[in-house]
């Protein structure tokens, strides 16, 4: 393990400590790879049994938003990953009110069950995290 | 205290680069720790020995190479991202190494906070 972190001493990952990991995804889910991306990291930190929770904010609404189809542009549709981070065991998934209602959504246009929160509401969920990841 | 580092942009067309590295630098020489910076994203080209910048401007992967050894950094690129992108062993510059993305959630476990340097 040494040889392999340059050196440096990290305990093994089974070492106990639960954080609260918030990954923010504010972009859409096509344009850039961000969104994506991002889905990766959230699988494998549930991989380290990790206290997870998901928001969805700005344009990053449009990452759950349910009909897309993406074969006209040539890019792999991953929305249906949304629907299987449950089980993963992530199920805190939250979303801004402002941004839903900004782009004229509301909570059955989304592919999954959501908490919607308003702005004071994800100020203070945010504020609780130990480690906060925005892409 | 303890930083961990994530950087998520490209070197020269975004900030976000620069940002980080001045970030890193100020923290170490202020004592505080920074025991990994992990480069995802386009942040992975951070990582590629390909690049010739002009002579007068800064040099961003050697700088990397050169803080992580005068503090003993670990440099992680994230390997999906990195193949995605052409970034592999042969092209990895020196002081840097490709890893899974388990490196950037223990890095987040472990340090007192994690920064993230992106779009």
């Amino acid at each position: 393990m040494t040889e392999a972190t340059g050196g440096i001493d990290f305990e093994d990952e089974g070492s106990g400590v639960v954080k609260k990991f918030m990954f923010v995804n504010r972009k859409a889910p096509y344009g850039t790879i961000y969104a994506l991306e991002s889905l990766e990291v959230v699988l494998i930190s549930a991989a380290f049994d990790q206290d997870v929770s998901l928001v969805f904010m700005d344009d990053g609404i449009y990452q759950i938003v349910k009909g897309q189809h993406t074969k006209a542009i040539d890019v792999k549709n991953f929305s249906p990953t949304y629907r299987a981070l449950e089980g993963y065991d992530i199920e805190k998934l939250y979303v801004d009110r402002d941004s839903l209602e900004q782009r004229g959504l509301t909570e059955d246009d989304l592919l999954v069950d959501v908490q919607v929160l308003d702005a004071a509401g994800m100020a203070k969920l945010m504020s609780e995290q130990d480690v906060v990841l925005s892409f | 205290m303890k930083f961990g580092i994530l950087v998520n942009e490209g070197l020269y067309q975004h900030q976000a680069s620069d940002t980080a590295y001045q970030f890193a630098k100020a923290a170490v020489e202020k004592g505080h720790e920074v025991p990994r910076i992990f480069f995802y994203h386009d942040g992975v080209y951070n990582s590629s020995s390909l690049t010739e910048p002009p002579q007068d401007d800064r040099n961003i992967v050697n700088r990397w190479a050169k803080l992580a050894k005068d503090h003993n950094i670990d440099l992680v690129v994230c390997v999906a991202a990195a193949l995605r992108r052409g970034i592999k062993d042969e092209n990895l510059a020196e002081g840097f190494r490709i890893s899974g993305l388990g490196q950037l959630v223990e890095v987040g476990i472990q340090a007192d906070r994690l920064v993230v340097f992106g779009d």
